[in-house]
C-alpha cells in the first residue's frame, strides 16, 4: 500500500501514461459511460417508471451527440485511442475508435434514439416495470462497447453484456412464443460467444497479447508454426453464428418476430451488425493474411446466406417473420466484403451495414404499426391499409424498395458497389447472387405490399371493393405519431442516403481502407507499424 | 428448515457473514479477496436468512429491492471511473488520497470504491436470484 | 502437463457437444455447463502451466516478485466463470419457464414461434 510518506522510487512512466488526458480523449469513452450510468440509475429507480423514458431518452440523445462528435474527430484525425487506467499499451485495455466502429456506433445510437424517442405504445407499463429501459441502456452499452473497444477479450465482455440484455428484452412480455424464441436464440448465441472465447483464449496462448493492434502486428510477423488459420476459422464460425449467416442462421427467423416491435427493430438494427463488425475486424484487420484462405468458403457462405434469406422471405406467410429472413439476406451482402477482401467489396459491405441498420429497424417498426391496427401479421388476413392510410403505405413501399435494392433508395448503392466489386475480384457468380437475391426479395416484398396495403381487404374481399373492417383506426393522434413518427424519420434517412450517397460512400471507403491496412491503426495505438 | 436451532442460530451467522463479507472486500486490494467474493458471501448470508426467516423478512431487512442495490453498485463503479475526468486522467485511472482521520492515515482510492461497487452489484444480483428462487419454493 | 490438459479439454468438449446434440433442453444445458468448464480449462492451459511464484506483490513493493506467474489467464478465467455462471442461471430459469409454459422440454416440440401448421404464403399476386 502506497502511503503518502514513502515517496515511490519507481519510474511510473515505464508502465503508465503520465500525461494528462483531455476532454477530447474522453470522447472515446463517454459514449460508453453515458448509457452505462443511465442504465445503473434506471435500475436504481426501477419503481419510478415515469422517470424511465425521460432519463433513457436524454441518455440516448447524449449518446448520439457524443458519437457524432467522436465521428467528426475520427474523420479528421484518424483513430482515437484511450487506455483504461492509464496503463501503457499493449498491457492496459485500449479503447480505439476507428472509422468503422465509430460509424456503426453512431448509426446504432441514431436507430435506438429514433426507435424509442416517441413513447413506444408497444412498451406498456408492465414491461417498463420489468425493465425495458434499463435493459435498453445496457444493450446500448454493450453495442457501443463492442464497436469502440480495442481489446479482444473486452470485445467478448461487451458481447456478453449485449447478449444478456437482449435476453431480457426478448422475454419482456413472457408470452409463449417469446419464451420459445428465447430458448433458441439464447442457446445458439451462448454457444457462439463461447466459441469466440475459445478462439480468444487460443489466440492469447499463441500470440501472448489481447490488444487488437498488437495482435495485428504479431499475427503478420508470426511464423508458420502458429496456427492462426485454424483460429481464423474459429472466429469465423463464432461471428457467423452471431451475424446469422447460412448455415448457422436459423435462430434469427425463429426468434426475431416474437418480441414487441420496438425490440425487434432494435435487434434487427443492432445485434447482427455487431457480429458482422467483429467478423470484419478479426478476419480482415487482425488476422489479415492468415485468414485469406477462408475467402472462398466465405464467398459461398455469403451467396448462400443471401439466397437462403431471399427464399425464406418468399416462403413466409407472416410479415414479421418475412422481415427476419430479409435481415438474413442482408447479412449475406455484408459478408461479401469479408469474402473478397478488396477495397470495393469492403466499402459495399460497410455501406450495406449502415443501410441495413436503418431500413430493417424502420420495417420492424412499420410491422408494429400494422400489427397495432390489424392485430395480426398474417399476410392472408391483412389488407386495405392503402385505402386506410395511403401516405404511410407509400413510406413502407419506399422502405421495401430500399431493402430490395431498387433505386433511388439507400439499398441500391451498396448492392451496386458489391456487384461491381465481385466482378472486379473475379467472382462474377457472387455478383450474380447479389442480383438474384435482390430479384427474389423484390418478389417477396412486392407481394407483401400488395397483400397488406394495396388490395382492398383481407382474403375473400372481392376485387375492386374495399373492406376496412380489419383495419382499426388509431386510438388517438398521439398514438399515431408515436407509432408512425419513427418509421418516417428512418425512411427519410433511407431516402437521403439513397439520393446523396457520396458522404456515406466516402466514410465507408475510408473505413474499408482502414481495415485493409492496419498500419494507421497500430501506429495510433502502439506507435508501431507491422 | 424451520427448526428452532436453525432459526435461533441463523441471525448470528448472518450478521457474522455480513461482517466477514465487508472484511473480505476491504482486504481485497492487496491480498486475496475483493468485492466479487465479498458480494457472494453477503448474498449467501441473505439467502440463509431467507431460508430461516422467510423471504419477506429479508426484503424488509434489505429495505431496497436487491436489483436496486445492484444498480447502485454499478453506478458507484462507473462513478469511480468518471472521477478521473475531473483530474484530467484516463478513464479508470487509480486516484489516491491519504486523509488523517482521528490521527490514523486512511488510504482512500478509487479502486477501493470500484470494489465496493462490485460488492453491491454481486450482492444485489445474486440475492435477487436467490430470493426469487426461495419465494417460488414457498419459503418457510 | 499441457498435453494432458489439452486432452482433458478435448474430452470436455466432446462430452458437451454430445450433450448439446440432444433434443432435451436440460441435457443441452448440462452440455453448456460442461462447455463452460472446458473453456475455462482451455484458457488456463493456453496461459501455460508453470511452477511460479504466485503473482501477489509483497507489502511496500511496486512490482511483482521475480518469476511471478502470469496473472492474466486467471483474470480471464474469472471473468469467463462469472459470465458463464450467470448465463447458465438465466438459461436454467428460462428452461424451467419454457417447461411450465410450453409443457415440454423437447426442443423439437417447441413450435409456438414457428408453427408447424403454417399453410404457407398466398401463391401469386
Amino acid at each position: 500500500m502506497a502511503a503518502s510518506s514513502d515517496s515511490p522510487a519507481v519510474d511510473l512512466a515505464a508502465a503508465m501514461i503520465t500525461t494528462p488526458a483531455s476532454l477530447q480523449d474522453w470522447l472515446v469513452i463517454l459514449p460508453l459511460i453515458v448509457p452505462l450510468t443511465a442504465g445503473a440509475i434506471l435500475v436504481m429507480i426501477r419503481h419510478s417508471t415515469h422517470w424511465h423514458r425521460p432519463v433513457a431518452g436524454l441518455a440516448l440523445a447524449a449518446l448520439f451527440l457524443l458519437d457524432l462528435l467522436l465521428l467528426r474527430r475520427v474523420l479528421t484525425e484518424g483513430p482515437v485511442v484511450m487506455m483504461m487506467g492509464s496503463w501503457l499499451p499493449p498491457f492496459g485495455i485500449a479503447f480505439t475508435a476507428d472509422l468503422l466502429g465509430t460509424t456503426l456506433a453512431t448509426v446504432s445510437a441514431f436507430v435506438a434514439l429514433v426507435a424509442t424517442a416517441t413513447a413506444p405504445p408497444s412498451i406498456n407499463t408492465a414491461e417498463r416495470r420489468y425493465g425495458f429501459y434499463p435493459f435498453l441502456m445496457l444493450l446500448m452499452t454493450g453495442v457501443t462497447g463492442a464497436f469502440l473497444t480495442g481489446d479482444l477479450f473486452n470485445l467478448y465482455v461487451w458481447f456478453e453484456v449485449l447478449l444478456i440484455s437482449s435476453f431480457g428484452l426478448l422475454v419482456l412480455g413472457s408470452e409463449k412464443s417469446q419464451i420459445d424464441g428465447t430458448v433458441k436464440y439464447g442457446l445458439l448465441n451462448l454457444v457462439a460467444t463461447t466459441l469466440f472465447l475459445v478462439a480468444t483464449g487460443l489466440l492469447y496462448g499463441a500470440l501472448g497479447t489481447l490488444n487488437m493492434a498488437d495482435i495485428a502486428i504479431k499475427a503478420r510477423a508470426a511464423g508458420p508454426d502458429v496456427p492462426l488459420g485454424a483460429l481464423a476459422a474459429l472466429f469465423m464460425l463464432a461471428f457467423a453464428t452471431k451475424a446469422a449467416a447460412f448455415p448457422v442462421n436459423f435462430w434469427l427467423p425463429a426468434s426475431y418476430h416474437t418480441p414487441t416491435a420496438t425490440v425487434s427493430a432494435l435487434f434487427a438494427g443492432l445485434l447482427t451488425k455487431v457480429g458482422v463488425y467483429a467478423l470484419l475486424k478479426t478476419l480482415v484487420l487482425l488476422l489479415g493474411p492468415s485468414s485469406a484462405y477462408l475467402g472462398t468458403l466465405l464467398a459461398f457462405v455469403a451467396g448462400a446466406t443471401m439466397l437462403a434469406g431471399a427464399l425464406g422471405a418468399l416462403a413466409s406467410s407472416d410479415f414479421r417473420r418475412m422481415l427476419g429472413w430479409l435481415v438474413v439476406s442482408g447479412i449475406g451482402n455484408m459478408l461479401v466484403g469479408a469474402a473478397l477482401v478488396t477495397g470495393g467489396a469492403l466499402t459495399g459491405s460497410i455501406f450495406y451495414a449502415v443501410h441495413s441498420m436503418l431500413v430493417m429497424s424502420a420495417l420492424y417498426l412499420a410491422s408494429g404499426v400494422v400489427e397495432a391496427r390489424a392485430a395480426t401479421a398474417d399476410l392472408r388476413k391483412l389488407g386495405g391499409f392503402y385505402a386506410a392510410s395511403p401516405l404511410f403505405s407509400l413510406v413502407v413501399l419506399a422502405l421495401l424498395f430500399a431493402v430490395a435494392g431498387l433505386p433511388p433508395f439507400s439499398g441500391f448503392w451498396p448492392k451496386a458497389i458489391l456487384v461491381d466489386a465481385a466482378f472486379a475480384a473475379g467472382a462474377p457468380w457472387l455478383g450474380a447472387a447479389v442480383l438474384v437475391s435482390g430479384f427474389l426479395i423484390t418478389l417477396a416484398v412486392g407481394r407483401a405490399w400488395l397483400y397488406i396495403f394495396w388490395r382492398g381487404g383481407p382474403e375473400g374481399t372481392p376485387d375492386g371493393t374495399v373492406a376496412l373492417a380489419g383495419v382499426r383506426s388509431f386510438e388517438s393522434n398521439a398514438q399515431a405519431v408515436a407509432l408512425i413518427g419513427p418509421v418516417v424519420v428512418l425512411a427519410v434517412a433511407v431516402a437521403v442516403i439513397g439520393l446523396l450517397p457520396a458522404g456515406l460512400g466516402a466514410i465507408a471507403e475510408g473505413a474499408a481502407s482502414g481495415l485493409l491496412d492496419p498500419a494507421g491503426f497500430t501506429a495510433r495505438v502502439l506507435g508501431v507499424t507491422p | 428448515m424451520n427448526t428452532i436451532i436453525f432459526r435461533t442460530i441463523s441471525p448470528l451467522l448472518v450478521s457474522l457473514m455480513l461482517l466477514f463479507s465487508v472484511f473480505i472486500t476491504l482486504r481485497g486490494h492487496n491480498e486475496p479477496g475483493g468485492g466479487f467474493i465479498g458480494g457472494l458471501i453477503a448474498a449467501s448470508a441473505w439467502a440463509l436468512y431467507g431460508l430461516s426467516h422467510g423471504v419477506p423478512t429479508v426484503r424488509r431487512a434489505l429495505r431496497f429491492h436487491p436489483m436496486e442495490i445492484a444498480g447502485f453498485g454499478l453506478f458507484l463503479a462507473a462513478a469511480t471511473g468518471i472521477l478521473s475526468l475531473l483530474f484530467a486522467r484516463n478513464f479508470m485511472t487509480g486516484l489516491w488520497a491519504f486523509p488523517q482521520i482521528l490521527g490514523v492515515e486512511v488510504a482512500l482510492s478509487t479502486p477501493m470504491f470500484f470494489d465496493i461497487g462490485v460488492y453491491f452489484v454481486v450482492m444485489g444480483s445474486m440475492a435477487s436470484i436467490a430470493l426469487s428462487l426461495e419465494e417460488r419454493e414457498g419459503g418457510v | 502437463m499441457e498435453p494432458w490438459l489439452s486432452g482433458l479439454v478435448g474430452l470436455f468438449f466432446a462430452a458437451s457437444l454430445y450433450m448439446m446434440l440432444s433434443k432435451k433442453i436440460i441435457r443441452i444445458l448440462l452440455g453448456v455447463a460442461m462447455l463452460g468448464n472446458g473453456v475455462n480449462l482451455l484458457l488456463f492451459t493456453a496461459g501455460r502451466i508453470t511452477r511460479d511464484v504466485p503473482p501477489i506483490m509483497p507489502l511496500d513493493a511496486y512490482a511483482p516478485p521475480e518469476g511471478a506467474a502470469n496473472a492474466l489467464p486467471q483474470a480471464l478465467i474469472l471473468t469467463a466463470i462469472v459470465i458463464s455462471f450467470s448465463f447458465l442461471a438465466f438459461l436454467l430459469v428460462l428452461a424451467f419457464r419454457a417447461f411450465q409454459d410450453l409443457g415440454t422440454d423437447d426442443t423439437d416440440a417447441m413450435r409456438v414461434a414457428e408453427p408447424l401448421a403454417d399453410p404457407g404464403p398466398p401463391r401469386g399476386y
